[in-house]
């Protein structure tokens, strides 16, 4: 297992560097061969020649590439500094540059609002992997039942609507008219937990309603075809009572392609958190991502890019390791 | 096959229904297994009956689809447990086991005879085990369902059945995995598992269909010697005459869902009476014949279960089916009747027909 932990771990850190040499080629070398000056982004259209000049050596844009990239590399667990000699400016580990438009440091602002897309990932993944897969299980056992109908009827329903009608909805009600709750718009780690439950509320339900809904309906088809399994007919056989064989025999194999579709849509969530962000108006990544490009912040897209990619590659491996828990043929592989 | 002539008469006789309890161990009368389908009934099992003593072995033999599996699951009670909204299998008839009728039991107390009083062994081990876990936590599951004992002492139990059954190093070996074990070992561990508590009756379901020729023998050699060890009953289950040639006491042979021919082993193997036995016979593979020498395997293929043929389910691929008078074997379905003690068939030809038919033209050929 800890090789497996290991070599996985490994894999990780391979996979951020491509991230960085990608999202590094496509925001800072693309410009740069079509022309495009980037102390110009930096400074707006209007600067003059002696302070682009300026910008460019603190920066460092005139550098080989390859300096820059590994600049940027380095920064990251080691902090670095800009410019020389008397106007140095230093940026803390982890260095994410500064943004163009706030001038603050990128990490500053991706502090605060990566535990926002998390917490709003991970809470709705929770609910909807609980929810889903319990109302699978108990409508695979009572296949053809009217609970069974009904459920996989308000599944398809759950599954068929989109974020944003749902989410408009639930605000609309909860939070303008009904004011049972109250979201706060500006969230940060020094809210308490209070706050954060509170404004997340809504947001995890209507993710975990449309996404449980699918669940369900995978977490069904999969115990029906496990329950036709050879090793359930053994295991009764045995003389194991009928709950222990469900819990213990059908729904460690039922657990193994939903944890397969789970790590995927976890990546999708958090990568894709602009649309659940926007909609409920949420100071996450996806929301610092849309200011990130409307405003050309190429440093601020970089360290936007960065981050949910390490976030994604972390859901990913904690859900691969569930699997390998579950499964021993992937750890002894 | 040389101590086949003591156990000649355990077969017995058909016995009506709603007679009192049995003296036999096991006894099965008029077993029905049907399954409504939306293509319509299938009568898997449709009529079947037959008695076993403890120490001895029943050969239940048959083409694939005759029913055979349906009847030990129908035996262990395998048709109604964890049946999930599927439409019910219908079953009647009477299940005697020790004195005790299964089908008119309560289904949690039968629960608690399977794998105690009666285990089963699967055809495909490497999917008849849980491939989550290890060898060892199964047999300590099997074990503890029916002991209260600690995990410790159950796991000491399952390295011990593990060294039973002839896998090397049982102390290490109970932590693997099912998918790192070879077939013939895979087939080993279940038996272990099946053996765990000692069950009075043991069904082997084709327990060597899946494996390799080489590894086959092996594993009918440890049943064989298991069964004289703890002197159980044991129905083995296959398509090949060979497998219960080595083994069986008494021989079941089985056509679409019923009986056409019982008796002690040596009767049905040098006496057969029914014509479908002489085709299974024929198809039978040995070494000291060339291929070309030996009969046709059993031409046409196995009937519909769902609408059995009229009169003799076998009269479409039966080569004899007109010898019979008055197209009798079309319209009249034959009962078992007793050619010599314990020795039983279903067939419409006289025993003339049949004597003359066995030494011109079968025998010859096998
Ligand atoms: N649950 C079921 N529902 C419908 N038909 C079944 C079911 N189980 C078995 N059958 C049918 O019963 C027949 C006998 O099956 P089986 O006993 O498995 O044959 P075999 O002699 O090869 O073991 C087959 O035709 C099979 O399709
Ligand atoms: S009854 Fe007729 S069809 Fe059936 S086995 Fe005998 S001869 Fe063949
Ligand atoms: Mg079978």
């Amino acid at each position: 297992m800890l090789a497996y932990l290991i070599r996985r771990l490994g894999a990780v850190i391979v996979m951020l560097l491509v991230v960085i040499l990608t999202t590094f080629f496509i925001f800072y070398v693309l410009p740069k061969w079509s022309g495009q000056d980037i102390a110009v982004l930096f400074a707006g259209k209007n600067s003059g020649a002696e302070q682009l000049e300026g910008i460019r050596q603190k920066l460092g844009l005139s550098d080989p590439l390859l300096v820059q990239f590994w600049e940027f590399v380095k920064g990251i667990p080691l902090g670095r500094d800009y410019g020389s000699g008397d106007d140095v400016t230093h940026c803390g580990a982890p260095c994410l540059g500064y943004s163009f438009r706030t001038e603050l440091p990128v990490w500053e602002t991706v502090k605060d609002a990566l535990p926002v897309t998390l917490a709003l990932a991970g809470g709705a993944a929770v609910l909807w992997l609980i929810g889903g897969v319990t109302v699978g299980v108990v409508s695979a056992l009572k296949r053809g039942s009217f609970w069974d109908r009904g459920a996989m009827i308000t599944a398809l329903g759950g599954v068929s609507m989109p974020i944003f009608f749902t989410g408009m909805i639930a605000m609309g009600v909860f939070v303008h008219s009904l004011g049972w709750i109250s979201m706060d718009d500006s969230l940060t780690t020094k809210d308490s937990i209070g706050t954060w439950v509170e404004t997340m509320i809504l947001p995890w339900i209507v993710l975990a309603f449309l996404q449980a809904a699918m669940y369900a309906r995978l977490t069904r088809a999969t115990m029906l075809e496990v329950l036709g399994e050879d090793y359930i007919r053994t295991a009764r056989a045995k003389g194991v009572t009928e709950p222990v064989v469900i819990r213990r025999h059908a729904l460690r194999s039922t657990m193994t392609p939903i944890l397969t579709v789970f790590g995927l849509d976890l990546g999708i969530l958090i990568g894709g958190a602009i649309l659940t962000e926007t909609t409920f108006n949420l100071p996450g990544l996806g929301q610092e991502a849309v200011k990130a490009i409307q405003g050309k912040d190429l440093p601020m897209i970089l360290g936007v890019t960065l981050c949910t990619a390490l976030a994604i590659a972390l859901a990913n491996l904690v859900v691969d390791l569930m699997y390998a828990v579950i499964d021993p043929r992937v750890r002894l592989g | 096959m040389s101590d086949l002539k003591k156990t000649g008469a355990a077969v017995g006789e058909p016995v009506a229904t709603d007679s009192p309890a049995p003296s036999a161990f096991l006894e099965v009368r008029d077993l029905k297994v049907h399954f409504p389908t939306d293509d319509g009934l299938v009568k898997s099992v449709d009529g079947l009956s037959f008695q076993l003593e403890k120490g001895q072995t029943l050969g239940i033999v048959g083409e694939s689809g005759s029913g055979k599996s349906v009847t030990s699951l129908g035996i262990m009670g395998l048709h109604t447990a964890g049946q999930y909204g599927k439409r019910k299998a219908q079953i009647s008839g009477e299940i005697w086991l020790d004195g005790q009728e299964l089908l008119s039991t309560d289904p949690d107390e039968v629960r608690r005879l399977r794998g105690r009083e009666m285990a089963m062994i699967f055809q495909d081990p490497l999917s008849a085990l849980h491939p989550y876990y290890s060898i060892g936590k199964q047999i300590v599951e099997a074990y503890r369902v029916h002991h209260d004992v600690d995990k410790k002492t159950a796991r000491k139990r399952a390295i011990e059945m593990l060294d039973r059954v002839g896998i090397p190093q049982p102390d290490k070996r109970v932590d693997a995995y099912p998918h790192e074990f070879s077939g013939g070992m895979r087939q080993r561990a279940m038996i272990a598992m099946s053996l765990v508590n000692n069950p009075e009756l043991l069904i082997a379901d084709e327990p060597t269909t899946a494996l390799d020729v080489t590894v086959q023998a092996q594993i009918l050699d440890l049943i064989r010697d298991l069964q004289k060890e703890f002197g159980s009953a044991v129905i083995i289950i296959t398509h090949d005459l060979g497998v219960v040639a080595e083994l069986a006491d008494n021989i079941l042979v089985m056509y679409g869902g019923r009986c056409v021919e019982r008796g002690p082993a040596e009767k049905v193997f040098y006496e057969p009476q029914h014509p479908y036995t002489w085709g299974l016979l024929g198809s039978m593979p040995r070494i000291d014949k060339e291929q070309t020498e030996r009969l046709i395997p059993v031409k046409g293929s196995p009937p519909s279960l769902i609408n059995i043929p009229s009169g003799c389910a076998f009269n479409p691929r039966c080569p004899y089916a007109d010898l019979p008078k008055d197209n009798v074997t079309r319209e009249v379905r034959p009962e078992l009747a007793e050619s010599d003690p314990g020795h039983w068939s279903a067939c419409h030809l006289s025993p003339e027909q049949r004597e003359r038919i066995w030494t011109e033209e079968i025998a010859p050929k096998l």
